[in-house]
């Protein structure tokens, strides 16, 4: 059974939405890494690069295949997980706590677009 | 599962790496029910093999296989198969899945001028690979085969204990691993799998890492690494292609091609990041596209990101620096020998 963490966003397309503040951190749901496989590669905007809500910003590779990473919201990169250019199976271990890219965003009401955690558990059951 | 060559294939049973890892350390099998068996009897057996086929089977021993292809004129490959050469007149032809109508079509169409005996039994015949350093003990054990013993690296013998087929097994295989191949009834070849199963003593394996394990000891891939557009010259595999053994389909284009060079060569790839690169990916030179990915992955037993890639052969030496365009991005790499992984083959 995929974990769900309370107080997150969630997209159709498996990525949450972490705020801090006007931060937030974004990476694919535990129902998407287990989807996914083992994770050997995690393919990572720069900073300062910009994101838009609905488009791809990089990737997620598994032995299987390559995954597109399509951003939550919009905004402006202002961090990358560093740790899984070395470690990419990190995102196995805690698909959560490794979060992707940390993102300044530039409307936070795109937020009302996304799905919070009983949301998305239903979208999981009917998709699985 | 997903549809393949209208069977429905396991991807995986538990996860790719866990499966790829049991056939290089332990035991694992593959159902490969789908491959195609074609049966060449009659007296010009011989001769119409030698003539259809690139490598050479004169003057083999009865129970020998080999492994080469069949080419049109043009040199473009209709596939690649073992040919078991199980008695004087009597072979057995080994294709490829996807390709069993297009080479039985071919074949029957060459065979014009010999006097020959064709069946296609790729319906009678289910096929199970158990591969792996312990296969040998785990048939000889579970399935109380030890007959797999006494069969030396490439050769087969029938094993008369399938009421429905001439069962047959042969110490060959798709991994780079010393394994080995049975062939017989859908029934028998159900029985061994469950018997295999219940032992604990082999991992049921997907075509996931049948094609992670075939990748990194460079085999090639009909569809992939092969085609009718990819001679044999052109993949490497020209060791398969015996020029000197008389005439056989598309021997004169294939001879131009090695005595002239090719345009395009197979090569290897390895990149310094882990980045994957995947079948259709653009190989560049200095920003301009000289090839395409046919097959890469982060190969698993290697821990490196790799690939097969059909470059211009101008780029082909080893060392070469060619890059790879991953999405948006530009990795660079360096040509390297196709043979990612060593393979692992018990010779006698």
């Amino acid at each position: 059974m995929s974990n769900v963490l309370e107080g997150l966003f969630y997209s159709e397309s498996h990525e949450y939405v972490r705020i801090e503040g006007e931060y937030g951190y974004i990476g694919i749901t535990d129902y998407a890494q287990h989807a996914l496989g083992n994770v050997v590669y995690v393919d990572m905007p720069e900073v300062d690069d910009e994101v838009s809500a609905g488009e791809e910003f990089g990737a997620v590779e598994s032995v299987k295949a390559a995954s597109d990473l399509i951003s939550p919201v919009s905004g402006t990169v202002v961090g990358v997980n560093e740790a899984l250019d070395d470690q990419p199976e990190l995102v196995n271990q805690d698909a959560y706590a490794n979060w992707i890219i940390k993102v300044e965003l530039s409307d936070k009401a795109e937020l009302d677009n996304l799905m919070d955690a009983a949301a998305y558990t239903k979208f999981i059951s009917t998709e699985g | 599962m997903s549809p393949f060559a209208g069977f429905d294939m396991p991807i995986q049973y538990s996860s790719i790496t866990d499966e790829h890892n049991a056939v290089r350390n332990a035991c694992g099998m593959f159902d490969v029910s789908h491959m195609g068996e074609i049966v060449v009897n009659g007296k010009d057996a011989e001769r119409f093999v030698q003539y259809i086929f690139t490598n050479d089977i004169s003057n083999a021993e009865d129970g020998q296989v080999f492994y080469g292809m069949m080419c049109r004129e043009d040199g473009g490959t209709v596939d690649d198969l073992l040919v078991y050469k199980m008695a004087y007149w009597d072979f057995i032809l080994v294709v490829n899945a996807a390709n069993i109508d297009k080479d039985w079509a071919w074949i029957q169409e060459q065979a014009k001028k010999f006097e020959v005996i064709l069946d296609n039994r790729s319906d009678r015949y289910a096929q199970l690979a158990i591969q792996g350093p312990e296969a040998e003990d785990v048939i000889s054990d579970v399935l109380t085969l030890p007959v797999c013993r006494m069969i030396p690296f490439y050769h087969a013998r029938y094993v008369m204990i399938d009421p429905k087929v001439r069962m047959f097994m042969s110490r060959t295989g798709y991994t780079g691993e010393d394994g080995f191949e049975i062939y017989a009834s859908p029934e028998t070849i159900e029985r061994y799998w469950d018997k295999l199963l219940a032992s604990g003593r082999c991992k049921p394996c997907g075509l996931g890492c049948r094609d992670t394990l075939r990748f990194e000891v460079g085999l090639p891939l009909y569809g992939d690494e092969l085609s009718e557009e990819i001679s044999p010259i052109m993949a490497g595999l020209g060791m398969f292609v015996k020029f000197d053994k008389g005439d056989f389909v598309g021997r004169e284009a294939l001879l131009k091609q090695k005595t002239e060079g090719v345009t395009k060569k197979l090569v290897g790839i390895e990149l310094a990041d882990k980045a994957i690169p995947r079948h259709g990916y653009t190989v560049l030179k200095d920003g301009e596209p000289v090839g395409e990915v046919t097959t890469g992955y982060h190969a698993i037993s290697i821990d490196k990101s790799v690939c097969m890639a059909l470059v211009d052969s101008r780029f082909a030496k080893l060392g070469t620096p060619l890059d790879i365009q991953i999405r948006k991005k530009v990795f660079a790499g360096k040509v390297v020998k196709k043979r990612f992984y060593d393979k692992h083959y018990k010779k006698a």
